[in-house]
């Protein structure tokens, strides 16, 4: 049952650490990355690691990803790939209602 | 089906293959710093698996004394602790200095700034930078 549990856990953070490498969006490449860190998180629990699931979640999911998208609002890549006619048509909404 | 030491090991060393070839074959400067941090992750995640046994607790003593149960090895642990507070520090200063080379060249594709960093040692050292790898004065011969 656990094997089960960790293998999907190990899928998902492949899978983060794929797309962390080729998505065009420097941002969601990002958050791609913390999706990894916080998956090691869950992994050192289980590993009897408490101390390190700990620091992980603090400073590598918490502290590391701040600062790569602070770095990254400072670098001008902050992008969010919103359609425009999708913030448009929020905008409308938000003014009708 | 699955030993579940394997399946961590397996992990980690995919997260290694990708943070490295991540590092190698990537052009944008961000990206290499992105690949550094998972190849951080892969490593960190192998060294706790170096000391785990799946029967040990964790290695908090809460009980007697005289009556210690099994316990997995805390020394790669504390060594995973220090590693994952330094290699942040260690993303914090690659991220300053990939903002200066934004700020000083403009760019942050590897190719060109190492052009553009080729182009100001020529122009520092007043050599043309198509003849600077040539061995010079062979019109003087």
């Amino acid at each position: 049952m656990i094997e089960w549990l960790l293998f999907v856990i190990v899928m998902i953070m492949l899978a983060g650490a794929l797309m962390a490498m080729l998505m065009e969006n420097l941002l969601a490449a990002t958050v791609a990355a913390s999706i990894v860190s916080l998956g090691l998180t869950v992994i050192f629990v289980f590993l009897r690691a408490p101390d390190v699931a700990m620091t992980e979640a603090a400073v590598g999911a918490g502290l590391s990803s701040l600062i790569l998208a602070l770095g990254l609002k400072r670098l001008g890549l902050w992008k969010l790939d919103v359609p425009s006619t999708a913030v448009k048509a929020d905008a409308q909404e938000d003014g009708k209602s | 089906m699955f030993d579940i030491a394997s399946i961590l090991f397996a992990g980690a060393t995919g997260l290694l293959v990708i943070g490295i070839g991540g590092m190698v074959l990537s052009e944008h400067l961000y990206r290499m710093l992105l690949a550094l941090a998972i190849a951080e992750a892969g490593a960190n995640l192998m060294l706790v698996l170096a000391g785990f046994k799946w029967s040990a607790s964790a290695p908090i003593i809460t009980v007697s004394v005289e009556s210690i149960p099994a316990m997995v090895d805390p020394v790669p642990q504390a060594m995973v602790l220090t590693a994952i507070v330094i290699g942040v520090g260690v993303q914090a200063l690659a991220l300053t200095m990939i903002i200066r080379i934004r700020n000083a060249y403009g760019t942050l594709n590897m190719r060109e700034v190492k052009l553009k960093m080729e182009q100001e040692f020529a122009d520092m050292a007043d050599l043309p930078i198509e003849t600077r790898s040539v061995p010079a004065r062979n019109d003087q011969s």
